[in-house]
């Protein structure tokens, strides 16, 4: 008995190491240790066998049921590892072929700016307002210290509706606006569409985007402007951005500053990139003119402000390195798709 | 303005310092340079040359063989083809290797076999005209000749032996300051900049004696427009070219010289800003001057040859018949210096600039005169100005001065003037500058300050406030230089509500897939006709632009829609294949009021593969899902009662949506006669939102609701009906019959044909029906389909067997 109990054991291993399929492993499984299995069969006869050898035996048993168990076992597992290293296999990509990527929609380059932008201005507590386009003279010109016929009127080539009404040429005019229907403290930035009577090419444009700044409280100065521009001229440009402020004349700001960026390449010695000018244009600012403040109803004996503008457009091309405005307005999804 | 270097050296010495710092420094303190550049610097190698024998050339009758002395002891031989050249000649010689204008190169080669050294030149081979060298031909090689008793030395460079050599630097002058505009203003700023003495002094004329009394008479009849008048009579003229010296300074302002007496008036207004006038006294009908106001349609000729016809506003120099000159402007074709004029008339005076730049500019003709008028001149330059261009008269005798003058003045004499406080000043720039550096600065500038006031000097016409004082201060102490502070104070960062639903929108529309596009504000009329508008149609009545570039920009829109069918023509004509654009932007719609209403829009336009009616409509049934607004009505769109643009789209295929009546937007297939007008030959799908409606019917924070607890039982149903009853009409029967157990209903057939009688159709549903309370039971649905079956009934539609 104990040779038969070993002979199973042995042909079970034999039987399992040429079986590669679980099912078969299975049946083999049941073959050996099932209840009608050639294991049981043997047992059965235990009942012929002596006292003494009664647990010799079943011990034995015991151990060769262990022994097929394991290694029925064994070989399953190692057979599931196989299948599944031979299913991956056959399931292998070319992982260089192109994805499948879902249709999404951009935001114009210029909004992009003007977020970016605008974020700028509200973390530092700049309230954005909005303004009519059409205008009136008033508004545009008038409140602003250029009476008609003022000569620097004539930097500003203007569309006109009539005589009194005209398509705004800076968004000053919502500063005026403002101005008038509240109280300092104002802290302010008006985004829009302006419009000037320029021909178009590749740097002019008859409607381009301004942000113009505003601020007007008791003893805000020069030095506060010049402050706060360099701050934005760092959070657009990063921290080595440098700027300089260059007296300048605008009718509604005294005194008044043309800002200018370093060139990034040379830092403002002047190089092939800016021309030998070391410095670009990039806005116009200056202390709120007390006669437009005056106008509003604000006494410039007690209060001061500032205030810019910025041409979106000339950031935005700078941001992306495009060369022709018309690629702006022109719209081709080309274009439009690659920001 | 463009400012001769040579000619500032006569007010200022500035030394060795390089342009660069210069214009540097003019830059920073205010006189901003545009560029600067030195006269010649694009001729290289070019020296004077004496022609020591000119011979025919062996194998040509056109060519000539010269033996060029060029200082550097062997002669050098040089063939040309020019034929006003003999053996003695001084002449400038291009050596070999050398450059000139417009980048030529010259390189010695052989001229039919003969060898040239270098090339003899012309004037304009230089880059100069006879205007600068009067005693030139301008068709062959300029022959030197000597002037200003300055002498040629053989081998010299050619730009100094001809004063070539000038440095202009171009400056952009502001509005405010057209004292800059001259040398002398330039030169004051130059001295105050870098802290260097200025040269001035008073002009003085000889004069020949003799009295003006009984030559000319003066008589200002518009004052207002007339501060000053001032004028004096040159006699026994003698025209001719000016002197070199003289042309050389014109030519590096960018002034052409003519002729002595033209070059005098121009060379005076350039150093002292103020523009004259030279006539000649035999035009003068009756030797009487009278300033006043044109006759309406009085016409004159002008000297650029052109007759004018004047209106009432504008001021002229009259004598007794007719206009002579139109003030301030130009003068007129007879009275201008001729070759044989005899006795001249100067005026120097001073016109109202509002005027000025009214009547240059209703006439067209802006001039260097009109462009200083305008700006507002000091009345006590006018005196100056004419005694200097006698001294120049004298100077260059060319001519005899009559010793005394007519002045008609009645300027304001008062000094402008503002409060001088230290105190105030610091606290708004921000600086801390002692009264001491403050006093300094503004006396460099010619300000005198006295007793808490500082006065400006005449020539100062922008000085009104005190902040005025603090700009003069600030530049001269340098805007470099002011301290870079924060802003302090509480502020409440904040966007309106509309800026927030303008971002979703814009965030939504690209989600879904649409790229944003920024268009022009105005546009054509025609395409009024292009998006197939009646005649009457409202959208017709536009903002009108008096004086636009051109008539395709010459309104201001009234719908989006024209603007996105452009840009998707230009995209399909650039052959992209396909393309999903939006738009958000005004319209501007006439309102009755002064300014019209500029109410915001959505703009969606489509078109390419994948793209249908029902492409577009998903969009657009998600856009209102994302901004939260429910229960939208889409019907077909009938008319242009709501929307104008109605004509622009496919009669069948054209929807309005609609919340409780309110009109959101219209949207559909463009109409095949929009799509041929705009040159697209593809279906394009396009949709106009109203944004303000749009906002009132969002939900801005929308409510969350429970997930169910309870499992959902789901229903499919299919009726035949009528195919001319909408879906929609379907769908809200089936909605109000099961009520609130009614989780969805998706619509996923409908089928016509085969089966189905003709004019009906089959429209299959999927319902899912579902119940907060609990598990619903089979009868629970099937009774609610029952309903819905009932409701439906109503409509004709029955269940399709």
């Amino acid at each position: 008995m104990k040779e038969q109990l070993e002979k199973i054991e042995q042909l079970a291993k034999q039987e399992l190491s040429s079986c590669d399929d679980i099912k078969a492993l299975e049946n083999l499984k049941i073959k050996f240790l099932g209840k009608k299995g050639e294991l049981t069969a043997i047992l059965k006869q235990m009942g012929k066998l002596t006292a003494e050898e009664r647990p010799v035996i079943g011990q034995l048993a015991n151990k060769v049921r262990e022994d097929i168990e394991n290694a029925v076992s064994e070989r399953v597992s190692a057979l599931k590892t196989e299948l599944a290293a031979k299913k991956m296999k056959e399931e292998t990509l070319d992982v260089t072929l192109p994805g499948k990527t879902p249709e999404i929609g951009r935001l114009h380059p210029l909004t992009v700016v003007m977020n970016e932008v605008k974020e700028i201005f509200l973390g530092m507590g700049f309230e954005v307002v909005d303004g009519p386009e059409v205008e009136t003279d008033h508004y545009c010109f008038e409140a602003l210290n250029m009476p008609k016929h003022h000569p620097a009127r004539d930097t500003q080539d203007t569309f006109y509706i009539n005589e009194n009404v005209l398509l705004r040429t800076q968004t000053s005019s919502v500063q005026i606006r403002t101005m008038e229907n509240r109280k300092p403290p104002i802290r302010i930035i008006s985004p829009g569409r302006v419009y000037r009577s320029d021909a178009i090419d590749a740097t002019h444009s008859p409607i381009f985007h301004q942000i113009e700044g505003l601020v007007i409280d008791k003893g805000v100065t020069l030095a506060d402007l010049y402050g706060t521009l360099e701050l934005l001229m760092k959070k657009l440009y990063g921290n080595d951005a440098k700027i300089r402020l260059r007296p300048h004349h605008f009718p509604y700001t005294e005194p008044s500053a043309e800002v200018d960026l370093a060139c990034f390449n040379c830092g403002g010695k002047g190089c092939s990139m800016c021309k030998g000018e070391g410095y670009v244009e990039l806005l116009g600012s200056g202390m709120v003119h007390p006669k437009v403040l005056e106008g509003c109803g604000i006494d410039p004996e007690v209060y001061s402000g500032f205030a810019f503008g910025i041409g979106l457009e000339r950031i935005t091309m700078g941001r992306f390195n495009i060369n022709d405005m018309r690629m702006l307005y022109e719209n081709d999804v080309r274009f439009l798709n690659q920001f | 303005m463009d400012l001769s270097m040579r000619w500032l050296s006569d007010y200022v010495d500035i030394g060795d310092m390089s342009i660069k710092e210069f214009c540097s420094g003019m830059t920073m303190s205010g006189s901003k340079v545009e560029k600067y550049e030195t006269e010649g610097s694009e001729i290289s190698k070019v020296v004077v040359g004496k022609l020591l024998s000119v011979v025919p050339h062996e194998n040509s009758d056109h060519l000539v063989v010269c033996s060029v002395d060029v200082g550097a002891g062997e002669p050098i031989q040089i063939v040309t083809g020019a034929n006003n050249v003999k053996a003695g000649d001084i002449v400038p010689v291009a050596m070999d290797g050398s450059t000139l204008p417009g980048g030529v190169k010259i390189k010695k080669g052989k001229l039919r076999g003969v060898e040239s050294n270098g090339m003899l030149c012309s004037l304009g081979e230089l880059g100069l005209t006879t205007h600068d060298f009067p005693y030139a031909i301008a068709d062959g090689i300029f022959l030197l000749e000597e002037e200003d008793g300055k002498s040629f030395t053989l081998g010299q460079d050619i730009k100094e032996a001809i004063g070539l050599n000038d440095t202009a630097v171009e400056f952009e002058i502001t509005s405010n300051r057209p004292d800059c505009m001259s040398v002398i203003g330039l030169a004051r700023e130059a001295a105050a900049t870098f802290d260097l003495p200025l040269k001035l002094k008073q002009p003085e004329f000889k004069g020949i004696g003799g009295n003006i009394k009984g030559l000319l008479n003066v008589n200002i009849s518009n004052k207002e427009l007339c501060s000053r008048y001032c004028a004096g009579v040159v006699k026994n003229v003698k025209i001719g070219p000016s002197p070199r010296w003289l042309r050389e300074r014109l030519r590096a302002s960018g002034v052409r010289p003519i002729n002595n007496f033209v070059d005098i008036t121009n060379y005076v207004m350039l150093e002292y800003g103020h523009p004259m006038h030279a006539f000649d006294i035999r035009y003068i009908k009756g030797n009487t001057i009278d300033i006043r106001n044109a006759a309406e349609g009085e016409k004159i000729t002008t000297l650029d040859g052109v007759e004018r016809t004047l209106s009432s506003n504008m001021l002229v120099i009259a004598d007794a018949e007719k206009p002579v000159a139109v003030a301030g402007v130009m003068g007129g074709e007879y009275s201008g210096i001729m070759d044989d004029t005899v006795d001249v008339v100067f005026e120097s005076a001073c016109f109202d600039g509002a005027s000025v730049r009214t009547t240059a500019k209703a006439l067209g003709m802006r001039t260097d005169a009109s462009a200083r008028f305008e700006k507002g001149l000091d009345p006590r330059m006018c005196m100056p100005a004419l005694k200097r261009a006698f001294e120049l008269v004298e100077l260059l005798g060319c001519g005899e001065v009559v010793s005394t003058t007519i002045d008609c003045d009645s300027g304001a004499k008062t000094q402008k003037s503002a409060p001088f406080d230290p105190k105030w000043i610091n606290n708004f720039l921000g600086t801390d500058i002692s009264e001491e550096d403050m006093i300094k600065y503004l006396e460099k500038l010619d300000f005198i300050v006295k007793d808490g006031v500082a006065y400006a000097p005449a020539y100062r016409i922008d000085i009104e406030c005190k902040a005025d004082i603090a700009e003069e201060i600030a530049r001269l102490y340098g805007y470099n230089n002011i301290p870079k502070t924060i802003i302090r104070g509480v502020a409440q960062a904040s966007v309106s509500p509309e800026q927030k639903f303008r971002t979703k929108l814009m965030n939504a529309a690209a989600a879904l897939g649409a790229n944003e596009i920024v268009t022009y504000s105005f546009i054509s009329p025609k395409n009024f006709d292009k998006i197939r508008l009646p005649e009457d149609s409202r959208l017709r009545n536009t903002v009108t632009i008096t004086n636009p570039l051109g008539e395709d920009t010459s309104v201001m829109r009234t719908s989006l829609l024209p603007s996105m069918c452009q840009i998707l023509s230009g995209n399909y004509n650039n052959r992209n294949l396909s393309a999903s654009l939006f738009e958000l932007a005004n319209e501007y719609l006439p309102k009755g009021g002064e300014l019209p209403e500029e109410p915001a829009r959505l703009c969606f336009g489509q078109y390419g593969e994948g793209c249908d009616f029902y492409s577009l409509k998903g969009i657009i049934e998600k856009l209102f899902e994302m901004l939260g607004i429910e229960g939208v009505d889409y019907e077909p769109c009938k008319d242009d009662s709501v929307f104008g643009e109605f004509y622009a789209f496919h009669p069948g295929r054209c929807a309005v949506a609609t919340k409780d009546g309110k009109p959101l937007g219209i949207f559909g297939e463009l109409h095949p006669e929009t799509l041929e007008n705009y040159e697209i030959g593809v279906k394009v799908y396009a949709a106009k939102l109203n944004v303000p409606e749009m906002m009132e019917e969002s939900v801005e924070f929308k409510k969350y609701k429970p997930l169910p607890k309870f499992p959902a039982s789901t229903r499919d149903l299919a009726v035949v009906c009528d195919d001319e009853i909408p879906v929609a009409h379907l769908e809200k029967a089936i909605k109000s019959a099961v009520g609130n157990i009614l989780e969805s209903v998706k619509l996923f057939d409908v089928y016509k044909g085969k089966q189905i009688a003709d004019g009906k159709k089959s429209v299959a549903y999927s319902l899912t029906l579902r119940s907060h309370d609990g598990t619903l039971t089979d009868e629970q649905a099937d009774s609610a389909v029952k309903k819905a079956l009932k409701e439906l009934a109503k409509l004709g539609a029955e269940l399709r067997a």
